[in-house]
């Protein structure tokens, strides 16, 4: 009883000089390794114009960037409404106790300037409470068309620093856009911003496309069409859509990504019926071929350190994963929960593998560790599919199919815990989401 | 693209980019399993396309997942052979398909399996490898669209497209 005792206050006293120590010293930071129940309340009242030409754009960088904090789950706006200070001079030094009476922890102040097509941010971040600056303030320079992504450096920078992890905001999604009727969708291959935004249409809807994923640049999109009449693996440069078939594709080609480096891309060929993974040299066309099994062989994707692959194959009877080393050879089965696996996606983060389970009628979007422990399933519907990563490896995006006559997809995203589920907004419906790194 | 260029007390200037910023069978191609460019003629007269069609029947079911042919489907599949010993002039696109009830890219891999097993079969039969052309679509063209099996078996199909060969 005493010892109980003893170790209770141990705990307690151990517990008490921690929070201390971190009160004292700790900047303002917010973990999103478990999930966030508690979103940290921020303000970014309006940037400052400098200009008459900087008003507008002040007001929408505002905006898009408080909407990729709070998109993020990771934060919560305090409403403009509620601000008893407004900031009218960016050098104008910060009435904390303003920001801090409406329980703001962190804040964001800005300024833009714009000069015929040139577009000047500054911004700087402070810690509410402890009345300091977080990091140094940051000026971005860019045209006032890209005035969009100059929000989300900042929302970068501003998620960077509170949360400790790089961000993933200023990036772009590559999909499929569908239109028509469900026996007749037309697909496109499109271009949005991560946020829905800046919408662009690659390809016409002549062909069926399907699955598109970004090389390590983002400059170019490997993906699989059907216009020459059967499935083949296209390789296309956004800038120019020049678009080439990739290599050697005697038969049906699919399922196609890049390696972390861009100088390869697996797929799978079908000859005769009979699925296998395949490398193929992007330079050079040439292809090795890495599994050899009855099986349907599918949809690879590399380790970070291009060491492995992870894939899926029925070889064991249903879908399941398999990691392999990226030179072929003997494939370890990970997954091993009810029902089937597929669409297997390595974290750039290395440490967790994303998937499509199907159950009892029901899909998930889910995570297992690379030796498939710690299985965890993020969504459940008639049919969710298809994860891709964010730059940091924290958020998925997927989509979701309804079920029926009128049934079709829509993209999604959700973080790591399963706690942020937020529908992304298309023109159409979107399909087949492929998530960039971060742009340069 | 971004440059850091200056880094001043306790601003650092970055600069973002300014500038950042074949071989088509004669089927029709739309995974629909019609054809086009043949006059589909009457379902009486055992030499049309709509007698292959309708009388003997262009498509196998399947189960789910799988792709062994049923005792139908073999049925079915003689009577597409016997046609095709009779009317040589013509190729065949055998086209796999799924269900909606799987991955898009295991679908297509499922599609391929499925459209080999029919070939596969045609070719024991005496139909030369060449008169045939496999496809898959997997889950993209379903013939039925509700969400329930009784759509989904429709779709679970691999369909034989009777294409004019070439020179014909």
């Amino acid at each position: 009883m005493m010892k109980r005792i003893l170790t209770f206050l141990s705990t307690v006293l151990t517990a008490a000089s921690l929070m201390a120590t971190v009160a004292q010293s700790a900047p303002l930071r917010i973990e999103v390794t478990q999930g966030v129940i508690e979103p940290m309340p921020f303000a970014a009242p309006l940037f400052v114009a400098e200009n008459a030409a900087a008003k507008k754009y002040a007001a929408d960088l505002t905006k898009v960037l408080a909407n990729d904090l709070v998109g993020s789950g990771v934060f919560r706006e305090i409403p403009s409404a509620a601000h008893i200070s407004k900031i009218t001079n960016f050098n104008t030094p910060v009435q904390f106790s303003d920001w801090k009476a409406i329980n703001a922890q962190a804040l964001i102040t800005g300024a833009v300037n714009v000069s015929g097509n040139k577009l000047v941010v500054k911004f700087r971040l402070f810690d509410v409470f402890a009345q300091t600056p977080l990091g140094d303030g940051l000026q971005f320079v860019a045209t006032t068309s890209s005035w969009r992504r100059m929000s989300h450096k900042v929302a970068d920078a501003v998620y960077s620093r509170l949360t400790g992890e790089t961000g993933y905001f200023d990036s772009r999604v590559a999909y499929i856009a569908e239109e028509g009727p469900k026996g007749k969708r037309k697909k496109r291959l499109a271009l949005m911003d991560y946020d829905g935004a800046n919408v662009r249409y690659l390809t016409n809807a002549n062909d069926i496309v399907l699955s598109p994923r970004f090389s390590p640049n983002a400059r170019e999109i490997i993906y699989t069409s059907y216009e020459t009449g059967s499935p083949r693996v296209f390789l296309m440069n956004v800038d120019t859509l020049k678009r080439r078939i990739l290599g050697d594709q005697p038969s049906m080609a699919f399922a196609p990504r890049f390696s972390p480096d861009g100088t390869k891309v697996v797929m799978s060929l079908s000859e005769r019926g009979n699925s296998d993974v395949y490398m193929v040299d992007v330079a050079s066309g040439n292809k090795t071929r890495l599994t050899s099994s009855p099986a349907i062989d599918t949809a690879p994707s590399f380790s970070p350190d291009g060491k492995w692959i992870v894939f899926e194959s029925d070889r064991s009877g249903g879908q399941q994963i398999y990691i392999m080393n990226a030179t072929g050879g003997a494939a370890k089965r990970i997954s091993n929960g009810n029902g089937r696996y597929g669409t297997p996606v390595w974290s750039p983060r290395g440490d967790l593998i994303a998937f499509t389970k199907l159950n009892k009628g029901r899909f998930h979007i889910g995570v297992m560790r690379t030796d498939g422990s710690r299985e965890k399933l993020l969504t459940a519907s008639f049919l969710d599919e298809g994860p891709t990563w964010s730059a940091n490896g924290r958020v998925l995006m997927f989509f979701r199919e309804t079920a029926g006559v009128n049934g079709a997809p829509s993209i999604y995203s959700v973080d790591v815990t399963g706690r942020v589920l937020r529908k992304v907004n298309t023109p159409t419906y979107g399909s087949d989401p492929a998530w960039s790194g971060l742009l340069e | 693209m971004i440059n850091i260029l200056v880094k001043f007390s306790t601003l650092v200037i970055l600069a973002v980019g300014l500038t950042a910023c074949g071989d088509k069978f004669n089927g029709n191609g739309n995974g629909n399993g019609t054809n086009i460019g043949i006059q589909p003629g009457s379902p009486s007269d055992p030499t049309s396309l709509a007698y292959f069609q309708q009388t003997i029947g262009d498509r196998v079911l399947f189960a789910v997942d799988q792709s062994t042919l049923s005792p139908e489907a073999v049925g079915i599949l003689n009577g597409q052979a016997n046609w095709l010993l009779q009317n040589t002039q013509y190729v065949v696109s055998v086209e796999g398909h799924a269900d909606e009830q799987g991955t898009r890219e295991y679908n297509l891999g499922l599609g391929a399996r499925r459209a080999s097993a029919a070939r596969d079969y045609l070719v024991d039969r005496g139909i030369a490898d060449n008169r045939i052309k496999t496809l898959t679509y997997g889950k993209e063209r379903p013939l039925a669209v509700c969400s329930t099996e009784e759509c989904w078996s429709q779709n679970r199909r691999a369909v034989t497209v009777v294409g004019a060969a070439l020179g014909s």
